[in-house]
């Protein structure tokens, strides 16, 4: 092919051949996912808006639907019901729990990991602290039962031979919270550690080697050099988590949650859940769902924001 | 001498404490796995403390697998594992590519549209009406199509991508290669940690998943394992007297058959995958 010196092909002209044909196998490539994003993740949306200011009914269907007067009667029904600040209140005390909880514990396995000097042990604590992450939900809530049932779970069982009483996990409200923000410890810690790990990976050596020449003891150089190191990123995923903080964990608590423990553990997401699909409301269940989505994507702007301070942005 | 001595117990309270982790994450599956080996009435014997069982019995799994629909429920969740994460990957690469060209026209617009569903969704009972809408109800299609690209998996693809130097893009379309070429003879190749990854990441996702089979699918048959399990580990409770109920046992033979497929895949991509996990990390 002939080029004339001086133009990269990448880089030429609009209109030139070859661009368009790259240009033509462009779109062939984004075409089936555009389809897919426009059916499956758009038009959710345009319907989220259009039943949540309706009166959906069935056998009318979206479109045929009368508009519900006032238009925002689902919003604000949901915002003055008595449900709204329970709701509000558990979501946010679970997730602020989990994260206030997750990350530092996250960042301290990422330490420990880094300050052991025998390799395998190291990655053999790593894989077996990653396994969790691939275990379902539906899966750990066995798990959670055989470990915590009152009348034959293990350590109910050994409580009852150590004190004599049993603490009944799954039932009580205040036990089941924290077996909530529990379980999703045990979960996710390993798999977050890895973001503070690579962080830490970055680290110049040298510094370090510098400190012990200066006499600083291995526990100090963790607090002088690797953690004002990895602050950036510490700050990173807290305002990150920040932005999704109306995320209290839906799959975990739908799967684990039984009706003796809403008072505790009913988040939003279960209870648009619950209203959509076991009380087919589903106009109200679409408008509390949008109404979150929508603060959801102000914190995270707001966030966003926040972030650009250090430096660090999503886009 | 003192620094030598120090150094020791230093590292002794620090691989104490990460043995203690490793034992906090290893006993729980530890003791499942135990408990659907021992037979039914040692557990009971032994009030439910089992860590090794003397006596090993596949009772319980024989009894899983008698489990109606089990057979086609198993098949069903390996079907769309597999199925379901070869065509996210097929979709998920081919965007992302295509995203990652600097000289893509309307660039700006594309990415806007692909990336603005990580921000705002449609939530569930809307995405329920789509998908019945499109005719997905009850098929197993519905466990695949509405889930074929995740935004954010895109993104950690898109930016591996950006990353690749663009060198040996250049140089394949100087000899004349087409687009469609030069990503799977030259950038796929390359991009082996990025393919597990986020292979990874989709396919313990479908193997997982239980909203999108408790939603869509109403037919026994179509259902996934995690949607059995989690019906068999509930039926326990309730106090239903023409039901037969499972054992403890059983429940946990459930529990290790629908974990230990997905954990045993790890090993084999482990390798790949911590690279492709840390950039996706940084990036996103």
């Amino acid at each position: 092919m002939h080029m004339p010196l001086g133009r990269i092909p990448g880089k030429s002209s609009k209109y030139s051949w070859p661009n368009l044909k790259s240009q033509g196998a462009f779109l062939l490539m984004l075409l089936p996912g555009l389809i897919f994003y426009f059916i499956y993740l758009y038009l959710p949306i345009g319907a989220a808006i259009l039943v949540s200011i309706k009166d959906y009914g069935v056998k009318s269907g979206i479109f045929k639907s009368p508009i519900a007067s006032p238009w925002y009667k689902h919003f604000s029904f949901f915002i003055k019901s008595p449900y709204f600040w329970p709701l509000l209140r558990n979501t946010m005390l679970i997730s602020m729990s989990k994260m206030l909880l997750g990350i530092p514990l996250a960042v301290m396995l990422a330490i420990l990991l880094n300050e052991c000097r025998v390799n395998k042990l190291k990655r053999a604590v790593q894989t077996l602290t990653y396994m969790p992450h691939f275990l379902s939900w539906v899966v750990i809530y066995g798990m959670c039962f055989i470990l915590f049932s009152e009348t034959n779970g293990l350590i109910n069982d050994w409580l009852r031979t150590l004190t004599g009483s049993t603490v009944p996990f799954l039932t009580n409200p205040a036990a089941f919270r924290n077996l909530v923000i529990g379980s999703d410890i045990w979960k996710s810690t390993g798999w977050s550690a890895i973001i503070y790990l690579a962080a830490i990976s970055g680290i110049d050596p040298q510094l370090y080697e510098a400190a012990y020449i200066d006499g600083a003891s291995r526990a100090k150089t963790i607090w002088h050099i690797t953690l004002p190191s990895i602050a950036n990123v510490i700050v990173l995923t807290l305002i990150l988590r920040c932005g999704t903080i109306l995320n209290a964990g839906f799959d975990q608590i739908y799967v684990m949650y039984n009706e003796g423990v809403y008072s505790t553990v009913d988040i939003i997401d279960t209870w648009v859940f619950r209203t959509g699909f076991e009380n087919f409301n589903l106009s109200l269940s679409s408008a509390v769902g949008l109404f979150k989505s929508f603060v959801s994507f102000l914190m995270i702007v707001t966030v966003n924001q926040i972030s650009r301070h250090w430096g660090e942005s999503l886009w | 001498m003192v620094k030598h001595s120090k150094n020791r117990i230093y590292n002794f309270t620090v691989n104490t404490i990460l043995i203690l982790i490793g034992l906090v994450c290893f006993f729980p599956m530890l003791y499942v796995v135990s408990v659907s080996l021992t037979p039914y009435e040692e557990y009971l014997r032994q009030g439910g403390i089992v860590l090794f069982p003397r006596k090993i019995t596949f009772e319980a799994y024989v009894q899983f697998w008698k489990e109606p629909y089990i057979m086609e429920c198993f098949r069903n969740t390996v079907f769309i594992t597999v199925f379901g994460t070869m065509s996210n990957i097929l979709v998920t690469v081919l965007m992302a590519y295509a995203l990652s060209r600097k000289n893509l026209i309307f660039g700006k617009f594309f990415t806007f549209y692909c990336l603005t569903p990580l921000l705002i969704t449609g939530g569930l009972v809307p995405t329920y009406l789509i998908v019945r809408n499109t005719g997905l109800l009850n098929s197993l299609s519905a466990l695949i199509i509405p889930s074929l690209v995740s935004p954010y998996i895109l993104l950690i693809t898109r930016s591996f991508f950006s990353s690749i130097d663009s060198s040996l893009y250049e140089s394949a379309r100087i000899d004349g290669a087409g687009e469609f070429r030069i990503l799977f003879a030259i950038i796929l190749p390359v991009s082996l940690p990025i393919i597990a990854t986020i292979g990874l990441m989709y396919g313990v996702a479908h193997w997982n998943q239980y909203f999108a089979s408790l939603m869509y699918i109403s037919d026994s048959a179509k259902r996934t394992l995690q949607v059995v399990l989690r019906e068999m580990l509930n039926r326990a409770s309730s106090m239903e007297s023409d039901v037969v109920v499972p054992t403890r046992t059983l429940q946990m033979a459930g529990v290790v058959v629908s974990a230990v497929p997905i954990i045993l895949v790890y090993p084999f991509l482990q390798k790949h995958f911590t690279q492709g996990i840390m950039l996706g990390a940084i990036k996103g």
